[in-house]
């Protein structure tokens, strides 16, 4: 603290060099002009099931081009496209994804493939659900005390699990289901509520699969076809937003559709079982 | 500081019906007094009669109504306070900060602040931190701070009540040194003793005017106010220290 | 208790084998976190300074949004930002969203607040114990008010060591303007929150583990420029 501070002009010019040295080191973050890449939407049960460490290090190998994954749910996937802040969406709820195509959002919406839900529940099955019907399964259980957790967030998975109440008669399933508990949240939060509480949850077999937090959960319901949860992917439209880089975006949704692509999304195994099913319409 | 004949010059300031207020109270009430050089004033008076808001007035720091004068608009004034704050830097750091907002050449730095340590007997005393010295030696500190501007006039306030006794000696002397060589001075006090030793003129002030503005002989010899001899009495009679 | 134990044991495992990827991660906070509080001391200390002094109509209503500033929670930051760099937004073009710029920028807002708050209440509280004697030997009120800055460093840089706290440390902004991409805007707290999401409890906690040794050992690196300084009481009255 020597007289260098008397020095007027000295104060002055450290609390600049304060603000110099914070844009040195913002300089020195990961540049971001240089490569190729693209950002992608898509949802959090998508990411955790690890097919994306499986698949984008294969797509950059054919195409060079870096895929950044931001993970949501469905809704706030397809919101982040109506932004035009995401190049391309990779999610998992048909309807809502062919009307972000109709609203003139999206280029085209294409099938990639598909997975499955389970219905998890406790070992013991108080309310009886066990089988491979997924509408009766439900009714059984709003005829019952036992407690659903259910993600509530607007996402793929909360709308199939909708879709599913619906078709057993009960629309919505708040207020008239005893034990229905919405959680705002993720597959894993919920599947942690689930294992807390000795209760019944929809999950994407994938999630479950990681999930390591069991208790005394189990697989009760599996095997329905209704339980099939189809993925399509959809290059984001440049009309709005000019910045959408959308012959980037095409690239990769042209691969995952290609043979390798398919390929390589049939390859992903968690404890040697495939989770993922290809299923793009042949060109 | 180089002696100068009083009287011939213009007074270094000048107040003329000088009146202040802080919100509604009124704590000077059309004040006039003449500083003239070579002086050192002791205002005295009870606790609230405008001492210390006259002290302030006549170094510039307050608003007011009425004529504030310098006789020169580049007079080199410099105040030391009851309590000295002083920097959580060195000794010699502190007096570097004054010569540099006293816009002093950089090149004077060295040789004034070293002839002002040794002015107040702490040569040595340099590289300390200036908050480990004690109350007295901060407030020699501070009157080094003062003399290393070489002030034409120096305000005091105070500057000896919060210190003990041999601490108030020493100041003291630095004090008549400083007058001794010809320094323009004015002092705010509670201690009539010390008005006695020290200064030269005395004004006494009650409830924000001035009663009595006379050289100290006269102030102290003076009888016939039946409030001032109270004051004097009253106040003498715990206050006179030796 | 399991869970703690085990939680501390993989923290220990974490450092000692030093992952590549766990090593990016903790660098991208440090870097993001630091650059941010950095730009924010800037700022703050300046601003803080000046209302210290400022008499304009409206400087105590200033203070006071200043204050009330300090409970910006940082999800609502991060929302402010992402709508402001968002393609559809005014800033779209900058092209910086999910970048780790974004999340310097959040966070910087996020902080600036606390150095400015706690700058301008320090400033304040020395100017009403030595303002009128700077003022005396010359200082104007701005000149005050930064000499105090020097006058009462060490305080300031507790506040620096705040604000970079409470940036290291939040999640919401940095979660909303970077979007926790794997490799390059994931940093610790998203992690965290990422493992917590995915069930997997003792790895989360590992990390916060990991996490606070890590700004330990910044503030260990901290507290040694201090010992040229001793005790900062000694010998003060």
């Amino acid at each position: 603290m020597a007289a260098g501070i008397m020095n007027r002009g000295a104060v002055l010019r450290a609390a600049l060099a304060l603000m110099v040295a914070g844009f040195a080191l913002a300089a020195g973050l990961p540049a971001q002009a240089q490569d190729k890449f693209i950002v992608m939407a898509s949802t959090t049960s998508t990411e955790q099931s690890g097919l994306f460490a499986h698949l984008l290090p294969a797509f950059k190998k054919a195409t060079g081009i870096d895929v950044r994954v931001v993970a949501l749910g469905t809704g706030q996937a397809l919101d982040m496209g109506r932004r035009g802040d995401a190049d391309v969406l990779f999610v998992h709820d048909q309807a809502a994804e062919e009307k972000f195509v109709a609203d003139g959002f999206g280029l085209k919406r294409s099938p990639v493939m598909y997975n499955d839900f389970v219905v998890v529940g406790p070992k013991t099955d108080p309310a009886g659900l066990k089988g491979n019907d997924v509408v009766e399964a439900l009714k059984k259980l709003a005829s019952s005390k036992e407690t659903f957790v259910s993600r509530g967030d607007k996402s793929g998975t909360h709308a199939a699990e909708l879709r599913y109440w619906n078709a057993a008669g009960i629309d919505p399933p708040t207020g008239k289901v005893a034990g229905y508990k919405e959680c705002g949240c993720g597959m894993g939060p919920a599947l942690n509520m689930a294992a807390s509480m000795n209760a019944y949850v929809l999950a994407d077999r994938g999630t479950w699969l990681s999930f390591k937090n069991r208790a005394e959960l189990a697989i009760l319901v599996e095997g329905d076809k209704r339980l099939f949860n189809q993925y399509g992917v959809i290059v984001v439209s440049p009309a709005k937003y000019p910045h959408v880089k959308d012959h980037l975006a095409q690239a990769f949704a042209d691969w995952v559709l290609s043979a390798d692509g398919q390929a390589t999304i049939a390859s992903y195994r968690i404890g040697g079982e495939q989770l993922f099913f290809p299923n793009a319409e042949k060109r | 500081m180089n002696c100068q004949p009083t009287g011939a010059s213009p007074p270094l300031v000048r107040l003329r019906e000088l009146s202040v207020h802080f919100g509604a109270v009124q704590a000077l009430r059309n004040v006039s007094l003449d500083v003239r050089r070579g002086d050192f004033i002791a205002l005295v008076g009870a606790n609230g009669s405008g001492k210390t808001t006259l002290l302030r007035a006549l170094h510039g720091m307050l608003r007011h109504q009425g004529s504030r004068e310098l006789a020169d608009a580049s007079l080199v004034q410099a105040m030391v306070f009851q309590r000295p704050f002083v920097m959580r830097l060195s000794v010699v750091n502190n007096l570097r900060l004054a010569l540099w907002l006293a816009r002093v050449p950089r090149a004077e730095w060295a040789g004034r602040a070293a002839l002002a340590l040794r002015r107040v007997g702490m040569a040595e005393l340099g590289e300390r931190p200036a908050r480990a010295l004690s109350g007295g030696q901060q407030q020699r500190l501070a009157l080094a701070r003062a003399w290393a501007i070489q002030p034409q006039i120096l305000f005091l306030d105070e500057p000896t009540a919060s210190l003990d006794p041999s601490a108030k000696k020493d100041v003291e002397a630095l004090l008549a040194g400083f007058a001794a060589d010809g320094m323009t001075m004015v002092m705010s006090t509670h201690n009539l003793g010390q008005a006695k030793r020290l200064a030269r003129r005395v004004v006494y002030l009650d409830q924000g005017e001035i009663q009595r503005d006379l050289p100290t002989e006269a102030f102290f010899g003076e009888r016939g106010s039946a409030r001032i001899d109270q004051f004097l009495k009253g106040e003498m009679a715990w206050q006179l220290e030796s | 208790m399991s869970a703690f134990a085990e939680s501390g044991r993989t923290a220990v495992d974490l450092i000692v084998h030093a992952d590549p990827v766990l090593l990016h991660t903790v660098g991208l906070s440090l870097s993001v976190s630091g650059t941010a509080t950095l730009l924010a001391a800037g700022l703050g200390l300046a601003l803080g300074a000046w209302l210290a002094v400022a008499r304009f109509p409206g400087h105590r209503l200033a203070a006071l949004v200043l204050n009330t500033l300090l409970a910006l929670p940082s999800v609502v930051v991060g929302l402010v930002v992402y709508l402001l760099l968002s393609r559809s937004g005014p800033l779209g073009s900058w092209g910086i969203l999910f970048t780790p710029t974004a999340m310097v920028v959040a966070q910087t807002i996020l902080v600036l607040p606390v150095v400015a708050a706690l700058t301008r209440q320090l400033v304040g509280d020395s100017l009403r114990d030595g303002g009128d004697q700077l003022r005396s030997m010359g200082a104007g009120p701005l000149s005050c008010a930064l000499l105090m800055l020097v006058h009462d460093r060490w305080a300031v840089l507790t506040v620096l060591i705040a604000a970079f706290g409470r940036a290291i440390a939040e999640v919401g902004a940095v979660m909303v303007v970077g979007g926790n991409i794997d490799g390059i805007t994931r940093v610790m707290t998203t992690s965290i929150a990422l493992e917590t999401s995915k069930g997997d409890l003792p790895l989360a906690m590992a990390l916060g583990i990991v996490l606070l040794a890590v700004v330990g050992v910044v503030n260990i690196g901290i507290g040694m420029t201090q010992r040229g300084h001793g005790s900062a009481l000694a010998g003060v009255r």
